[in-house]
């Protein structure tokens, strides 16, 4: 039987030097709370991160833990998830290290649903190097490199999941410990590659960039936290839902004119990108963000696809004989 | 005889008496066609019959780097070389003394390297006013005079195949394929070879095409017989088996034979490899094949790109596996920042770079030595990493075994460099029985062993490596990184003195492999002499002709070879000191004569290349000569 771990347990000895009110600090307690709970021996986990703020993580995890160079922690997960199937794989990144540097791995290590759990902490800056536009910064944006507003257009993360084929998406925040938690979970358990985006907040360089989702007064009419099988209602009165329109689009409307039987019903496993990528989409004001796990569809995973060409190859292999391997082809003997 | 070149043109008279047969030591033949013609598959099946005969032989296939080059160029120029002789071997030979050319681009390309007195066969039919123009030729070379310096034997190669297969119901297309094979049975004549093997072969190749299999024996036997009969062709040239030592042997090219020895290492350390790579040239056969072969415990991952290809080999190093990556200099570029981690990390990898001319995209299907300096120093920091050369095709076996012995002991990364023309170019192999190879052995850390902590940075004594640990491994959960490491406890640390330590324990642990690495030898030594020539990499079979045949003509010269760079042989230092003139012969414009000269503080000489081409031994004796005013 596992040993039944506390959060202290996933703890490393190193203090945690991020700053102080950096919203990374709640989702290294998420994670430390959540892994208790899968009842994995601790030894199966590791952490790889590539470079940034958000990739000091895995230093503080009593855990295994590799942090890597800039971009490139999906490749390096992708190889210890191939070379040791058993094990559970996170990496950590942020928004600079996976959809700037690290664009093309995130790409091929969805693609491919590599059985690894992506965490993508989206601050919408750089952080470490202090302060440039990141590939999430809003456009006319004034930041450190950006001093008269950002010219380039920004990337949705979960847009990029979702055209790399994820197979699992999901969104959270900082802010939303439990919410968090149970995301986390859903991950652990999705088989096959996961991507959640976790709005994070930047306490230095981008202070209350997600004010106006998060902000505890109004928070509640601007998220919506989807569930699986449950009608879209959101709102701090549940007044509000969401449904498809005559034109296929996506509507906010109020429960007063409509009944929850309007409104559409969450479905994770919908083959179909189309809703799920609507859903991705919105933003407030016209919008809720959505919250929760939009996607989440069963394909085989990579390592499954691995183990089974190489069976197959085996069954019609001979048996492996390295000195008949180097003997073979057109051999001749001297006497 | 020794060589063709030698025979007096009176044997060449057309004449109508018995055809006679001579004798000669050794012999280059080069097949040169449209990459169209088949002329790889011409090549190689010459030199398997070759082989089986009991000839020494090396062989150098020479390809465009275009796919599909426009037909009947010369960029479309496919070529193979090969050299048999009855004694030993060390290149695929200097200048062909044989050119059988298929077209006039191929005489074209080719006629530059053609042995004085040599003896060109050509397909006349394809002479034509819009081929010639086609190979850029102003006037026809078989009139205009600029043959005259050799002995041309035309063959009205496209028109005699037509005519063997006439009865056969496949399309002109088809026929015309079969050309390469008329040229083959008429080579295998001129060299008293047998067509059996070829016949053989053509049998299991095309057993489920019985029509094809057939043009290809027919094309094959008109080409013999047309060369037994035609007064064109009034001698032929036999060369004697050679005395081989007693064994078991194959032909093999460099990729090959480093494939199959990151397949031996993964049997003898029973332990998984991990390749992973990215398609490019001229490393792909290494992906290729191993993908093969899977079933001998390799993954094969064929990466998004050359960075991830080293960050998930990397990535399953860490996990335990024998991680190796394999890629040519562009793609060494590129993965130069994850190699860097590896070091910082002291895990185990295995990059290969079958060099390739450079800079940038350069000339991709051609060698070139020259990225000796981006091996040693192409990475920010003080970044050493064990730098080994295979200096044969064969010895790519050897030297990927060696490099995954010494990765895995020191837990550092080991950079094996090959080129373009051992990768593809082939000698024979007298094989080794499993049991003579040295195992590899992987051990793991798997308990704390009563220490009070574990300390991922604690070195072995003798070796300076530190612990490798799988994860999954209970109570030994750690974290690693990029970032300076605190000596023992591997915690990050910006410390002076212990970022100083550590950048000396990282160089002097790769110093440490000296007690694994054999000692130079030194060749030539029955005579005196006070020069030296050193080399590393490919070049060691053109300086050893070299140097045997400045020894003919009583010019005694030694030679070593560096098959380890980083770090060098132990005696190194001695050797070298020991000669009053040191030449050092490579591929490049002197690197590895800039880093002898800058390790010992000993004036050396360089000679250099970089044509895109290996050293001719004509040329070494030639610019040796000078320098030693001879
Ligand atoms: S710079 Fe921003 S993201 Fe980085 S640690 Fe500080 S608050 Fe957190």
């Amino acid at each position: 039987m596992t040993k039944q771990y506390t959060k202290k347990d996933f703890a490393s000895d190193n203090e945690v030097r991020w700053c102080p009110g950096c919203g990374d600090y709640s989702i290294l307690t998420a994670v430390q709370k959540t892994l208790p709970e899968l009842g994995v021996p601790k030894e199966k986990f590791v952490f790889i991160s590539g470079i940034g703020c958000s990739s000091r993580f895995p230093y503080y995890m009593n855990t295994y833990g590799f942090h890597t160079i800039h971009g490139r922690a999906p490749a390096i997960a992708t190889g210890v998830k191939i070379a040791n199937p058993d094990l559970s794989v996170w990496v950590i990144t942020g928004d600079g290290d996976a959809l700037s540097i690290g664009g093309n791995h995130i790409l091929h290590a969805l693609r491919r649903n590599v059985d690894i759990n992506i965490l993508l902490f989206n601050n919408e800056i750089y952080g470490l190097t202090k302060g440039q536009a990141s590939p999430t910064t809003h456009y006319g944006q004034k930041t450190k490199s950006t001093p008269s507003g950002n010219p380039s257009r920004p990337v949705r993360p979960l847009h990029v999941a979702l055209g790399s084929e994820a197979t699992f998406i999901a969104r959270t925040a900082d802010v939303l410990m439990k919410h968090m938690q149970g995301v986390l979970k859903e991950a652990y358990y999705h088989n096959g590659g996961t991507f959640i985006e976790i709005l994070q907040n930047c306490h230095i360089f981008n202070d209350g960039v997600f004010k106006n989702i998060l902000d505890k007064k109004i928070r509640d009419d601007r998220i919506i936290l989807l569930e699986d099988g449950k009608p879209m209602v959101f709102g701090a009165n549940s007044d509000k839902g969401l449904r498809i329109n005559a034109l296929g689009k996506l509507e906010v409307v109020s429960l007063e004119e409509y009944s929850v039987d309007d409104l559409l019903v969450h479905d994770v496993k919908n083959p179909d990108p189309g809703i799920h990528f609507m859903l991705a989409d919105m933003e407030p004001p016209e919008y809720p963000e959505a919250m929760g796990v939009i996607r989440a569809v069963k394909e085989p995973t990579f390592g499954e696809q691995i183990r089974h060409t190489m069976k197959v190859h085996a069954e019609q292999a001979a048996t492996p004989n390295l000195e008949k391997l180097l003997y073979s082809g057109e051999t001749w003997t001297v006497e | 005889m020794k060589s063709i070149v030698d025979a007096p043109d009176s044997l060449f008279q057309p004449n109508n008496h018995e055809k006679s047969v001579e004798e000669v030591d050794q012999v280059t033949i080069r097949f040169a066609g449209d990459s169209g013609d088949g002329m790889q598959l011409a090549g190689s099946r010459f030199t398997s019959t070759t082989a089986l005969f009991g000839n020494e032989l090396a062989t150098l296939p020479d390809f465009p780097a275009e796919i599909r080059a426009p037909a009947g160029t010369v960029a479309g120029v496919s070529g193979y070389q090969i050299h048999f002789s009855k004694s030993s071997i060390h290149t695929p030979g200097d200048q062909p003394e044989v050119l059988v050319a298929m077209n006039p681009a191929a005489l074209k390309a080719n006629i530059k390297d053609l042995a004085p007195h040599g003896l060109i066969i050509l397909n006349s039919d394809t002479f034509t006013e819009a081929n010639l123009k086609k190979a850029g030729y102003e006037s026809d070379p078989r009139e205009d005079g600029s043959l005259q310096n050799f002995r041309v034997v035309e063959v009205p190669i496209t028109k005699l195949t037509r005519e063997a297969l006439k009865d056969l119901d496949i399309s002109d297309k088809d026929k015309d394929r079969c050309k390469n094979m008329f040229a083959l049975g008429l080579s295998f004549w001129m060299f008293d070879r047998s067509l059996t093997p070829t016949l053989e072969w053509i049998e299991k190749k095309f057993a489920s095409k019985p029509e094809i299999a057939k043009a290809n024996t027919l094309a094959l036997r008109a080409g013999y017989n047309f060369a037994d009969t035609t007064e064109l062709l009034p001698v032929h040239f036999k060369v004697e088996k050679a005395e081989l030592e007693p064994g078991t042997y194959r032909n093999i090219t460099g990729n090959e034979a480093l494939s199959l020895g990151v397949i031996a290492a993964a049997s003898l350390s029973k332990t998984g490899v991990f390749l992973g790579a990215y398609p490019i040239t001229p490393a792909s056969d290494i992906l290729h094949y191993l993908a093969r072969y899977t079933e001998y415990g390799i993954s094969v991952f064929q990466a998004e790109d050359e960075i991830a290809a080293i960050c998930a080999a990397i990535g399953a190093s860490y996990a335990g596996s024998l991680g190796i990556t394999a890629t040519s200099g562009p793609g060494m570029a590129l993965k130069s920042e994850a190699l860097n981690l590896a070091v910082m990390a002291e895990l185990p990898l295995v990059v290969v770079n079958v060099q390739r001319g450079g800079p940038s995209t350069g000339l991709p299907t051609k060698p070139e030595q020259a990225d000796l300096f981006q091996a040693m120093y192409g990475r920010n920091g003080e970044s050493p990493v064990a730098v080994v050369a295979a200096r044969s095709p064969v010895d790519c076996f050897y030297k990927v075994l060696k490099a995954f012995q010494l990765a895995v002991k020191y837990m550092a990364p080991v950079v094996l460099l090959s080129d373009g023309y051992l990768a593809n170019g082939s000698e024979s192999w007298r094989l080794p029985k499993v049991s003579e190879l040295d195992p590899i052995e992987v051990k793991y850390k798997q308990t704390l062993d009563n220490a009070d902590k574990f300390y991922p940075y604690e070195r072995d004594e003798k070796t300076l490596a530190r612990p490798w640990v799988k994860p999954g491994t209970p109570g030994l959960e750690h974290r690693i990184g990029g970032l300076e490491k605190e000596d023992k406890t591997g915690n990050v640390s910006y410390d002076p003195e212990n970022h100083e330590k550590m950048v000396h324990f990282r160089k002097e642990k790769i110093q440490r492999m000296k007690a694994d690495i054999p000692k130079l030898e030194v060749l030539g030594t029955d005579n005196p002499s006070d020069v030296l020539l050193v080399g590393w990499g490919s070049s060691y079979g053109a300086i050893y002709d070299a140097r045997e045949r400045l020894a003919k003509e009583g010019i005694f010269v030694h030679q070593t070879h560096f098959d380890y760079i980083n770090p060098m042989p132990s005696n190194a230092e001695e050797v070298l000191h020991s000669y009053k003139t040191v030449i050092v012969p490579e591929l490049n414009l002197g690197q590895f004569a800039f880093i002898l000269q800058g390790t010992f503080a000993k004036k050396v000489i360089p000679i250099t290349q970089v044509k895109g081409q290996p050293f001719r031994v004509n040329t070494l004796v030639k610019r040796i000569k000078e320098i030693l005013g001879k």
